[in-house]
């Protein structure tokens, strides 16, 4: 744990920072163009990881636990919602037979 | 911390009561569980304790929990006869809705973004199943589909924004995070500003704020009225809170920074909102539209920082909140009885329903802003605030749109007083009329005498 920490604060601070906003950004963009509502759903999880990510290489670079521990509270509430939101795709696709988020358009203005 | 632990051991044994099917003990044992809660809320005031650095009950936290505590209250004295009639689990509603309501008193009294997020996750997680629970209804599954895809989308944005604070700061305490802005002032870390920004965005999604409102109207709609009142009420006073708590006191020294979006972001939803609600011929979606304008006025609050924007807010949210209330238990009377919720069955109702037709006047007047009514008190001091600082064109911009907002307010009134409609006469239960009656009263004393609420904060 002590060699992989050291090996973690060798890598300059940008780099991190850098890696997760493409990351971030990966997501983003995947959730706002795709149309499958389990493609945007693993995107969103893309942007969370990329947050886990970031989260503990500053709690390295600051050696402060704490960011460490917020990633824990990430994983276990990012594993509460995936639980919930299948379950909401599967109660979609039992009435419609489909999980594109384009039959989504019966309540409009 | 005794409200969280007793709202949470209420939910669980709720939902106990609910696997041995004592139906008739859910709503007296929520109502025992909120009211003994309330009395915590009491006796914790002018404490300002601090729970192991991660909550602190200060009177903002308290205030806030407190109006958050009745009007789930007040929502469960209606869900007489409604739930019942829908489905047989009904303890589950029961359970999710405490859930939520638990969450939300971490929203409100954080002090560290661990709670926040946390508290964040615990009421969104159960709201998006509240909004679907009607399986075999479409327009609810398409609610829940959009609110729990919108709602992780943003979480995801609230998340990178806590991330990037702390890596500029090295904590997640309020209090550290603000006394790094003070001591290097000069100096702060670049990538602190877009933290800011990431955080506004995504409590702006939570609470429906232009321009992330797009969700709001098809949530509100699709999902059961009761759970659409209790979004629109309760949990968007939450959000609030959460977001003063935030912006008002720890980002306060970066106020110059924040406040050009924010203005932005202030004027397109009162914009939005006010000139889309005109247009709608459906009573609840009109109302998802207004509840996104009255979010416009109540970040108008954060444009001038002053020592009464807390207390402003608060006047505000309690103002909406118990109007909204009444506004959808006369919409849920309406519906059980025409089956429509468009403009035109509420034509006529004054006729022979003089209570409940009064209590709908009385909550758009309220809700548009007329003196003597809480509505007015609020949207008086929100531009008492922001007029401190001399932002004429700003405030003229919020009259005139609360002045759009007279059109649609008083359509209502003029449908209910003034048309011919089929003069239907609606079964209103009992449950309903103490909600009716308890909610006019606090909106007319409010707004008669608001010296009880000024200086609360």
């Amino acid at each position: 744990m002590e060699n992989l920490t050291t090996q973690m604060a060798g890598v300059p601070l940008n780099h991190y920072i850098y890696l997760c906003a493409i990351i971030f950004t990966i997501g983003v963009i995947g959730v706002l163009t795709r149309r499958n509502a389990i493609v945007i759903f693993m995107s969103v999880e893309l942007m969370l990881n990329a947050v886990n990510l970031l989260l503990t290489a500053f709690s390295v670079h600051s050696n402060d636990p704490s960011g460490q521990v917020f990633v824990f509270f990430i994983m276990a509430l990012a594993a509460a919602e995936v639980a919930v939101g299948l379950a909401i795709i599967v109660m979609v696709y039992r009435n419609t037979k489909s999980i594109d988020i384009n039959v989504l358009n019966r309540l409009k203005w | 911390m005794n409200i969280i632990i007793t709202i949470s051991i209420t939910a669980f044994i709720v939902l106990y009561a609910g696997l041995f099917k004592a139906n008739r003990a859910l709503l007296p044992l929520t109502v025992v569980g909120l009211l003994t809660a309330l009395g915590f809320t009491f006796c914790a005031w002018n404490g300002n304790a601090v729970h192991f650095g991660m909550m602190q009950t200060d009177n903002f936290a308290l205030a806030f929990s407190g109006v958050c505590i009745v009007g789930t209250l007040l929502i469960f004295l209606l869900t007489q006869n409604y739930f019942a009639a829908k489905s047989s689990n009904i303890a589950e509603y029961y359970t999710l809705i405490l859930f939520a309501l638990a969450g939300m008193i971490m929203m409100v009294s954080y002090k560290n973004m661990a709670m926040l997020f946390v508290g964040l996750e615990i009421m969104s997680v159960s709201l998006y199943i509240l909004a679907g629970i009607r399986k075999q209804d479409f327009a609810s599954n398409e609610a829940s589909l959009k609110y729990f895809l919108m709602g992780a989308f943003s979480t995801g944005f609230l998340l990178f924004g806590i991330t990037l604070i702390y890596g500029a700061t090295g904590s997640f305490d309020l209090d550290k995070i603000q006394a790094y802005l003070v001591d290097n002032s000069k100096s702060i870390s670049p990538i602190f500003y877009p933290g800011v920004i990431l955080m506004m965005i995504g409590l702006c999604f939570k609470v429906g704020a232009a321009p992330f409102h797009f969700w709001t109207p098809d949530v509100y709609e699709g999902s059961p009225s009761l759970i659409t009142t209790f979004m629109s009420t309760v949990v968007k006073t939450a959000g609030f809170a959460a977001f003063l708590r935030l912006f008002a006191s720890s980002f306060a020294p970066l106020h110059d920074f924040w406040v050009v979006p924010l203005t932005v972001i202030v004027c397109l939803t009162l914009f939005i909102g006010n000139v889309t609600a005109l247009f709608q011929k459906n009573f609840k979606r009109m109302l998802a539209y207004s509840s996104i304008s009255h979010a416009g006025y109540l970040l108008f609050s954060l444009i001038v920082l002053s020592k009464n924007s807390e207390n402003n807010v608060l006047v505000y949210a309690a103002a909406y909140t118990f109007a909204s209330i009444i506004a959808f238990a006369v919409l849920i009377l309406v519906k059980q009885k025409t089956g429509s919720d468009s403009f035109e069955s509420f034509n006529g109702l004054g006729k022979k329903n003089p209570l409940v037709a009064l209590s709908l006047t009385v909550a758009m007047l309220s809700l548009a802003g007329i003196p003597l009514t809480a509505g007015f008190i609020g949207k008086y001091l929100m531009f008492l605030n922001v007029m401190g600082e001399y932002k004429t064109l700003l405030v003229a911009f919020a009259i005139l749109n609360a002045l759009v907002g007279f059109y649609y307010y008083f359509k209502v009134i003029v449908a209910v007083w003034f048309k011919d409609g089929a003069e239907t006469e609606l079964s209103t239960p009992g449950q309903y009329k103490v909600v009716l009656l308890v909610s006019v009263a606090i909106t007319l004393i409010l707004g008669i005498y608001p010296a009880i609420i000024l200086n609360l904060i």
